[in-house]
C-alpha cells in the first residue's frame, strides 16, 4: 500500500504529557495547576492505562494502622527493599510526601476503604514493616487512575466557565503515539507523533515534555504488563540524548498464572500469600522452607507448625517463608521448575482451598477467584493454583533530577513513574510504585511549570518535521520486508531464555548478539494495509522501542558481576558491596547502547543514622561505613 | 489440541464494510480476544481491534459477539458449542472507524458535562471521617471500567442516534448517583439534573444495561431506581428543602 498525503496537524502548548498513568495524570493535574495550558497523550482511550491494574494498594506511611509508622520507617523499608542502590533522594521525598498525595487524592473524591475510625484503611504488604497500602478492595490503580481523570474533568469544567471552552487549557489526544521528541539547539521544542485511528502525523510544539510511558514488560515472553507496556518513553528518553541508570533491574513477580497458554503472565496478587497461600511441589512438598536466606533467617519460620501459627499470632511466631521478597520466592519457583519439580504446565501450585473455607476465599479474594474461573476454569475454593514468575516491573528507567524530575542532560525533558529511574534501586516493593507515580508525576510537573517560566516558547524547524515524518513513513514504502509480529515474538524468545530471571555472562552475550541482529533486521519492517487503525503498523513502531530496551538491560546485566534485588547472575551469586557503589548508565550514539558506570550519589548523614551500623554492614564496604555518610 | 475455529468478523469503515470469514487455530482456554490476535498475526496484519490489559480490567476491548455486548477478553472460546461460528462486530451504538474499533467519544463528552465532586470548602486533607458502609455505596459504582457496554445496549440510544444528546446513558447514572451517595459531597439537586438535564426520564428500566455489565454493578436497583424514587420525593416532598442539610451532617 502507498502512503495516503495528509495534511500535518500542528498544537502548541506550554507542556506535553506523554501518557496517562497515574504518573502522567498526576504531572497534568500540577501543570495545570501551576498556569499552563497542557496537553496529555497516551495510546490508549482516556482512563484505559495501564495503572488500571494495579491491585494491592499505595504505600504512604499515614499511620492509620500502626501509629508507630512514619516517614522513615519508610525510608528504611524502601532502601532495604531496594538493597540500597536506590538514589536516597528519591526514597527520602517518596517517604515524606506520599501521605498527602493520597489524602489528595481524597479531596479529589477517590473513595478508600475505611478503618473503625472512619480514616484510610492500611494493608500489610511485603517488605513494609507496619500495614500501610492504602487500597480499595482489590482495584486500587482504578481508584486513581479514576479519581485522577475526574479531577482532569474539572479543571476542564472550570476552564470552560472561565474561558468558554472545555479545552482550552487541558487537552487529551488519546490513542495517539508519539515516535520522536524533537529538540532545537540542544533544547526541548516538541514531539511527533500519529493518530492510531488515522495514521495521519501530528506535530506538538512545546518547551517542555514529560515522560510518563510506564514500563517494559512486552520486551519478555511472559509479563503481567498491557500492551502498552513497550518501553516508549525509555527508547524516546535515549534517543533525544537522555540516560537511563540500571536498566539490568527487572522484578519478576513470583506469581504469575501460567495455565491456559493464552493467559501466561496475568498476576496473580501478592495478597493470596499473605491470605495463608501455600506453595508446593509436584511432591507436593512445601519448598519455601528450603530457601530462606542466611540474612532472613531470624525473620522466617523453618517449619510449617510455626509458619502456621503466623497467621494467628504474629507478635510470637516468624512469617511464613511464602512471604519472603518478590525476587526470593521467584527464584525458588525457578529452581524447583528446573529441577524436574514443577507442574504439568511448568509452574507450581499455589494453594489456598486446603487451608481457607471457600466462603472467605470468595469474599477476601474475589477477583482472584473470577479470574481462575473465567480464564483458567479453575475453582480456587477447590483446587490449586498453578503459578510461575512474571515479567512486572521495570525498576531501572530515565535518570532524573530527584527533586525537579528532570532528565539529566536534556534541558527541558522530565520523566516521572515507571519510566524513571532511582528510586526503587535494585528492588522495588509492592506498593510503592502507585505512591510513586503521585510524589513525582506532581514533581515532573512543577518542575516543568519552573522551567517554562524560564523557556517559555518553542519552535521545531521544517528540516526537523521532515526527518520525523520521513521515520514514520518508511515502512509503508517499503514490500517483502520483515513481518513486525513474528521479529516481536523473535526478540521475546531471547530476553525470556537469555536476559530472564537467571542470568549467565555466556547467554548474555549470545543476547546482546541476537539483539542486534534482530534490530539490523527490523530496519526493513514492512508494513501492509493502510494507515488507518493498522496494529501491523503500529507494532512496526514499538517494536523498535523494545529492542532499545533489550540491548539497554542486557548490556547492563553482562556488565553487572554480582546479583542483586532484580537482578541474578549465576556466574556471580552472591551480593558484592563493591558494586553497590556504581549505578549503570545507558546512552545511545545514534547506533547503539553504551553502558558505563557511575559513581552512586551517597547519603547524607542525617539519613545515614536511620539506620543501625549493624544492619549497614551488610551492604556497605568498611570505608563507606567509617566515612558515617559525609560524602 | 489446536481445533479450527470459524469466525466471522465484520471489516470495513465508516463508508462501507462486510462480515468476513475466516478459520483460525484455538488451542484451550483461548479467549475471543487470543483468536482476534491470531487472525491479526497471521491473517489480516491491519485488522483493528481495540484492547489494553487483557484481563477484564481496563473496559477496552467491548465489541458485540454473537449480537451480544461483551469484553473479548473475558468470553472464552470454549463457552460456544463446538462448531458453532462466532460472529464479532463492532458496537452497534457508536459509529464505526474501523473493522472492530469505534467511536466512543460521546461518552468522553458526556462525563465533562456531569458536575465534578464537590467537597466543603473547610475539609481539609486528611481530616475527612467516613464509615465503611457510608462509603460502599459509592464504590460500587466507582468499580466501572468504562468499557461502555451498558451504554451500547440501551435501547433510548442504540437505534436512536437523536436520543444522545439529551441522554447521558446509564454509565453517568451511575457516576451521578455515586456522586450524590458520596459522603462528602456537597452539591445539591443531582438527582433533579440527572431527571432534567442528564435523561434519567428517558430510561424506563428494562435493566438491559445492568444485565451486559462485566463488573455486576446493579445499575439499575441500586442506581437508576432509588434516583427515580428519589426524585419523586424530592418533587412532592414538602421536606425537600431539608435534603441538602441531611447531607452535610453525614459527615460529622
Ligand atoms: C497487574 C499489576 C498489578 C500491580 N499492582 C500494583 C500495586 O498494587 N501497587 C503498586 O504500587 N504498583 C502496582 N503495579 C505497578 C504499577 O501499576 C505500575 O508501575 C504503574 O501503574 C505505572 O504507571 P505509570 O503512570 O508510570 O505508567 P502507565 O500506567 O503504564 O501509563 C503509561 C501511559 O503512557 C502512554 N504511552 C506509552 N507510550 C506512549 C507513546 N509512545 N505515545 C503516547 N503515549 C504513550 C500509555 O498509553 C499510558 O497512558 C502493578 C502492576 C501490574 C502489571
Ligand atoms: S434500564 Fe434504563 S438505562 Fe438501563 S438499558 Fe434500560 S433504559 Fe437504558
Ligand atoms: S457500568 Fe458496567 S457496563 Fe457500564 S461502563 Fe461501567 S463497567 Fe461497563
Ligand atoms: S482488554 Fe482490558 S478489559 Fe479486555
Amino acid at each position: 500500500m502507498t502512503t495516503e498525503k495528509i495534511a500535518l496537524e500542528r498544537y502548541k502548548y506550554d507542556v506535553l504529557v506523554i501518557g496517562a498513568g497515574g504518573a502522567g495524570l498526576r504531572a497534568a493535574v500540577e501543570a495545570r495547576e501551576s498556569g499552563l495550558r497542557v496537553a496529555i497523550i497516551c495510546k490508549s482511550l482516556f482512563g484505559k492505562a495501564h495503572t488500571v491494574m494495579a491491585e494491592g494498594g499505595a504505600a504512604a506511611s499515614m499511620g492509620n494502622a500502626n501509629s508507630n509508622d512514619n516517614w522513615m520507617v519508610h525510608f528504611r523499608d524502601t532502601m532495604r527493599g531496594g538493597k540500597f542502590l536506590n538514589h536516597f533522594r528519591m526514597a527520602e521525598l517518596h517517604a515524606k510526601e506520599s501521605p498527602d498525595r493520597i489524602w489528595e487524592l481524597e479531596m479529589w473524591g477517590a473513595l478508600f476503604d475505611r478503618t473503625k475510625e472512619g480514616k484510610i484503611s492500611q494493608r500489610n504488604f511485603g517488605g513494609h514493616e507496619y500495614p500501610r497500602l492504602a487500597h480499595v478492595g482489590d482495584r486500587t490503580g482504578l481508584e486513581l487512575i479514576r479519581t485522577m481523570q475526574q479531577k482532569i474533568v474539572a479543571l476542564q469544567q472550570a476552564d470552560k466557565r472561565d474561558h468558554g471552552d472545555y479545552e482550552s487549557h487541558i487537552k487529551v489526544f488519546a490513542e495517539l503515539t508519539i515516535t520522536e521528541i524533537l529538540k532545537e539547539n540542544g533544547k526541548i521544542a516538541g514531539a511527533y507523533g500519529y493518530w492510531r485511528e488515522s495514521g495521519s502525523e501530528v506535530l506538538f510544539e512545546a518547551p517542555a515534555v514529560i515522560i510518563a510511558t510506564g514500563g517494559v514488560g512486552k520486551t519478555f515472553k511472559i509479563t503481567s504488563n498491557s500492551w502498552e507496556g513497550t518501553g516508549d518513553g525509555h527508547a524516546l528518553a535515549l534517543k533525544a540524548g537522555a540516560n537511563l541508570v540500571d536498566m539490568e533491574f527487572l522484578q519478576f513477580h513470583p506469581t504469575g498464572m501460567v495455565w491456559p497458554p493464552s493467559v501466561r503472565g496475568i498476576l496473580v496478587t501478592e495478597s493470596v500469600r499473605g491470605e495463608g497461600g501455600i506453595l508446593t511441589n509436584n511432591k507436593g512438598e512445601r519448598f519455601m522452607f528450603k530457601y530462606i536466606p542466611d540474612v532472613f533467617k531470624d525473620k522466617y519460620a523453618d517449619n510449617e507448625v510455626e509458619a502456621d501459627r503466623w497467621y494467628v499470632d504474629q507478635d510470637n511466631n516468624r512469617r511464613p517463608p511464602e512471604l519472603l521478597p518478590r525476587d526470593e520466592v521467584a527464584r525458588a519457583i525457578n529452581t524447583e521448575v528446573k529441577a524436574g519439580r514443577g507442574t504439568e504446565h511448568g509452574g507450581v501450585f499455589l494453594d489456598v482451598s486446603k487451608r481457607i473455607p471457600a466462603d472467605v476465599i470468595k469474599k477476601r479474594l474475589p477477583s482472584m477467584w473470577h479470574q481462575f474461573y473465567e480464564l483458567a476454569g479453575v475453582d480456587i475454593t477447590k483446587e490449586a493454583m498453578e503459578v510461575g514468575p512474571t515479567c512486572h516491573y521495570v525498576m531501572g528507567g530515565v535518570e532524573v533530577e530527584p527533586d525537579t524530575a528532570a532528565a539529566v542532560g536534556v534541558p527541558g525533558l522530565f520523566a516521572a513513574g515507571e519510566v524513571a529511574g532511582g528510586m526503587h534501586g535494585s528492588n522495588r516493593l509492592g506498593g510503592n510504585s502507585l505512591s510513586d507515580l503521585l510524589v513525582f508525576g506532581r514533581r515532573a510537573g512543577m518542575g516543568a511549570a519552573a522551567y517554562v517560566k524560564q523557556n517559555s516558547t518553542a519552535s521545531v524547524s521544517d528540516a526537523t518535521v521532515s526527518a520525523a515524518a520521513a521515520r514514520i513513513e518508511a515502512p509503508f514504502a517499503r514490500t517483502g520486508g520483515e513481518n513486525s509480529y513474528s521479529l516481536h515474538a523473535e526478540l521475546q524468545e531471547v530476553t525470556h531464555n537469555l536476559v530472564g530471571i537467571i542470568r549467565t555472562g555466556s547467554e548474555l552475550k549470545e543476547a546482546i548478539e541476537k539483539i542486534a541482529d534482530i534490530r539490523k533486521r527490523s530496519a526493513n519492517v514492512a508494513v501492509s494495509g493502510g494507515r488507518k487503525f493498522n496494529p501491523g503498523f503500529h507494532l512496526a513502531f514499538d517494536l523498535d522501542n523494545m529492542l532499545l530496551v533489550a540491548e539497554s538491560t542486557a548490556k547492563s546485566a553482562i556488565s553487572r558481576e554480582e546479583s542483586r534485588g532484580g537482578h541474578t547472575r549465576d556466574d556471580f551469586p552472591g551480593m558484592d558491596s563493591g558494586w553497590r557503589q556504581s549505578n549503570h548508565i545507558a546512552s545511545f550514539d545514534g547506533n547503539q547502547v553504551n553502558v558505563r558506570k557511575q559513581a552512586l550519589p551517597f547519603m547524607p548523614k542525617e539519613l545515614f543514622d536511620l539506620f543501625e551500623v549493624d544492619e549497614l554492614k551488610k551492604y556497605m564496604t568498611p570505608e563507606e561505613i567509617a566515612k558515617g555518610g559525609s560524602n | 489440541m489446536a481445533r479450527k475455529l470459524n469466525l466471522r468478523i465484520w471489516r470495513g469503515d465508516a463508508t462501507d464494510g462486510g462480515l468476513k470469514d475466516v478459520q483460525v487455530d484455538v488451542n484451550e482456554g483461548e479467549v475471543v480476544l487470543d483468536v482476534i490476535h491470531r487472525v491479526q498475526a497471521t491473517q489480516m496484519g491491519d485488522l483493528a481491534v481495540r484492547w489494553n490489559c487483557k484481563a477484564g480490567k481496563c473496559g477496552s476491548c467491548s465489541m458485540e459477539i454473537n449480537g451480544k455486548p461483551r469484553l473479548a477478553c473475558m468470553t472464552q472460546v470454549a463457552s460456544f458449542e463446538e462448531g458453532e461460528t462466532i460472529t464479532v462486530t463492532p458496537l452497534r451504538a457508536f459509529p464505526v472507524i474501523k473493522d472492530l474499533v469505534t467511536d466512543v467519544s460521546f461518552n468522553y463528552k458526556k462525563a465533562m458535562e456531569i458536575p465534578a465532586f464537590a467537597p466543603p470548602a473547610d475539609l481539609k486533607p486528611g481530616e475527612a471521617r467516613m464509615e465503611q458502609v457510608d462509603v460502599e455505596r459509592s464504590q460500587e459504582f466507582r468499580k466501572c471500567i468504562e468499557c461502555f457496554l451498558c451504554q451500547d445496549v440501551c435501547h433510548v440510544v442504540r437505534d436512536h442516534e437523536e436520543n444522545k444528546k439529551s441522554f447521558a446513558g446509564p454509565r453517568f447514572f451511575i457516576r451521578i448517583a455515586e456522586l450524590d451517595m458520596h459522603p462528602l459531597d456537597i452539591l445539591k439537586n443531582r438527582k433533579r439534573t440527572a431527571q432534567e438535564e442528564h435523561g434519567l426520564g428517558m430510561c424506563n428500566i428494562t435493566k438491559c444495561c445492568t444485565e451486559v455489565c462485566p463488573e455486576h454493578i446493579k445499575i439499575t436497583d441500586n442506581a437508576i431506581i432509588p434516583m427515580k424514587e428519589r426524585v419523586v420525593d424530592i418533587k412532592y416532598d414538602p421536606a425537600r428543602m431539608f435534603a441538602g442539610l441531611l447531607k452535610r451532617e453525614k459527615r460529622s
